[in-house]
């Protein structure tokens, strides 16, 4: 399945529904990325008008969730989608799950920064303890958004690999949050905010793993939770293979 | 792959099954297996071949002069080939009952529509008619609706009650295979619903082999699918994952209604 593919229903107005949900779950990405971002620059600039913001469009991806949710059930109902039209509809319900609680987790960050915003003593420099996690993390939600927009499953497997890059970072501020804690116990609060942070962005880095996965059952209709990566990538090679000889057979039947 | 095509558990198989109407090739070296007590549904666009196909098991074709088999059509457990030149198609239809798109009730009683193959078959004690038309009629999910006017008029009854009165008449002798072609495009939902529900507990008795154009219909009650397109057969493999992973992208624009 490629982009090209979703666009020649016999019935235009389903061809339309679908683009359109397609549409409002990558609005619905975009959203929840700039709320990361937002409340991570928040905490960074001890910004608390902005983390007030991330904390009010929160209901905004809510809502977003809620409408394609809806959508996505009106169309199984209606047009009982099969093959392809199937796995996109079932992989954006997964999808915008993840989305949601990606907003959350912002949310969470935005809440944190509130709280430290008012204390005397608040983070201080510490958010640069996190500052390389949030960044990677940011990366991969990006790119998780942007292999769902070109269904690239080839993308997706490279970031699915990629968590474990988050991974290790999140062990890396654990470590680092205990040693100040050992060296300074008034710094004790801070850390555990600090931790709760990175927390946060660690599961953001989870749902962009999760999103990519969904991607991956999009176009190769193969479920690749709990499989390996390699033995994915082969199967995707030889799917991909086999579909590229067929339109080479048609092309030579249509030629002859 | 999967067990049909590994050829365990085989009713029937059809190897390299070309047809002709006259001089008109209407399938193309077609094999798949018939896996046994499955139900295995054939789909594509008119004039696919899929009836075409179908008809070829009971020899229906050999109503018109000029038409013409290659290949085969093998039926198990006894290997007889079912389009060979030797074998009487007579002989082929007391095995395999066929039902049709439209309920074709004989203008007799209902029981005598059950029984009237039975009769042929030479079957005269009227107390073993009538249990083989209770059973039969129970088979086919009939028999709490009829059970007291089973003298009356067959065409009294709905179209639902007429096709299922067909499917107890298909039932009555026994068939190994029964072959539905479009069993269920002239009834409403419900009447549909029963068929369906019907063809699904049948499985455990008799193999079926059924044409539908409804796709949702093939995905509910079918175990294989199988796709034709201009006579060929472009796909055959279970249902669930012909309906969710199909491997030919011709299948896939069928299903999906890119197909045109």
């Amino acid at each position: 399945m490629d982009k090209a593919e979703l666009g020649a229903h016999i019935l235009s107005r389903y061809n339309e529904e679908l683009e359109r949900l397609r549409t409002d779950v990558l609005h619905m990405g975009g959203l929840a990325e700039s709320q990361v971002q937002a409340a991570l620059r928040s905490l960074s600039d001890g910004n608390a008008t902005l983390a007030s913001e991330v904390v009010r469009n929160e209901s905004r991806v809510n809502q977003y969730e809620v409408e394609i949710d809806n959508e996505c059930n009106r169309i199984l109902a209606t047009r009982a989608p099969t093959a392809s039209d199937l796995r996109l509809v079932v992989a954006m319900i997964k999808t915008i799950t993840d989305l949601e609680r990606v907003g959350d987790e912002a949310n969470k960050i935005a809440h944190i920064s509130l709280r430290h915003s008012g204390m005397d003593r608040g983070l201080g420099d510490g958010y640069r303890v996190v500052r390389h996690l949030g960044r990677t993390v940011l990366e991969h939600l990006h790119e998780a958004l942007d292999v769902f927009a070109r269904l690239d499953a080839q993308a997706a497997i490279a970031t699915v690999r990629r968590d474990r890059a988050v991974d290790e970072e999140f062990d890396a501020v654990q470590r680092q949050c205990i040693t100040f804690m050992i060296e300074d116990p008034r710094t004790i609060r801070a850390s555990i905010d600090l931790l709760w942070v990175a927390r946060a962005l660690e599961r953001v880095g989870d749902h962009a793993k999760n999103m990519c996965e969904y991607v991956i059952y999009m176009v190769g209709g193969r479920d690749v939770r709990h499989t390996s990566l390699h033995e994915v990538e082969l199967a995707l090679k030889a799917g991909q293979a086999g579909k590229a000889g067929q339109a080479a057979d048609g092309a030579a039947r249509e030629g002859a | 792959m999967n067990e049909a095509a590994a050829g365990a558990g085989l009713r029937a198989r059809a190897e390299n099954l070309s047809f002709f109407y006259g001089s008109n090739q209407a399938l193309k070296s077609i094999s798949m297996p018939v896996a046994d007590r499955r139900v295995t549904a054939l789909i594509g666009p008119s004039g696919c071949g899929k009836s075409t196909f179908l008809r070829c098991f009971n020899r229906m074709h050999d109503l018109q002069p000029g038409n013409r088999y290659e290949g085969a059509i093998t039926l198990y457990p006894e290997e007889i080939n079912l389009v060979g030149k030797g074998v009487d198609p007579i002989q082929v239809r007391m095995r395999i009952g066929m039902v049709f798109q439209k309920p074709n009730p004989f203008p007799t009683s209902i029981a005598e529509n059950v029984s009237y193959g039975l009769r042929l078959r030479g079957m005269k004690n009227r107390a073993r008619l009538g249990e083989a038309v209770e059973k039969a009629l129970v088979g086919a999910a009939l028999w709490d609706e009829v059970k007291d006017r089973l003298n009356q008029s067959a065409m009294a009854l709905s179209g639902g009650q007429m096709q299922r009165l067909c499917i107890a008449r298909a039932l009555a002798t026994d068939p190994e295979l029964i072959l539905f072609d479009e069993p269920t495009s002239a009834l409403d939902p419900i009447a549909t619903a029963k068929i369906e529900e019907l063809i699904a507990t049948l499985r455990d008795r008799v193999t079926v082999l059924i044409v539908t154009h409804n796709m949702q219909q093939a995905a509910r009650i079918s175990d294989y699918t199988a796709f034709m397109y201009l006579g060929e057969l472009v796909e055959y493999d279970e249902a669930a994952r012909i309906f969710t992973n199909p491997s030919k992208k011709a299948t896939e624009d069928y299903i999906t209604g890119r197909y045109g």
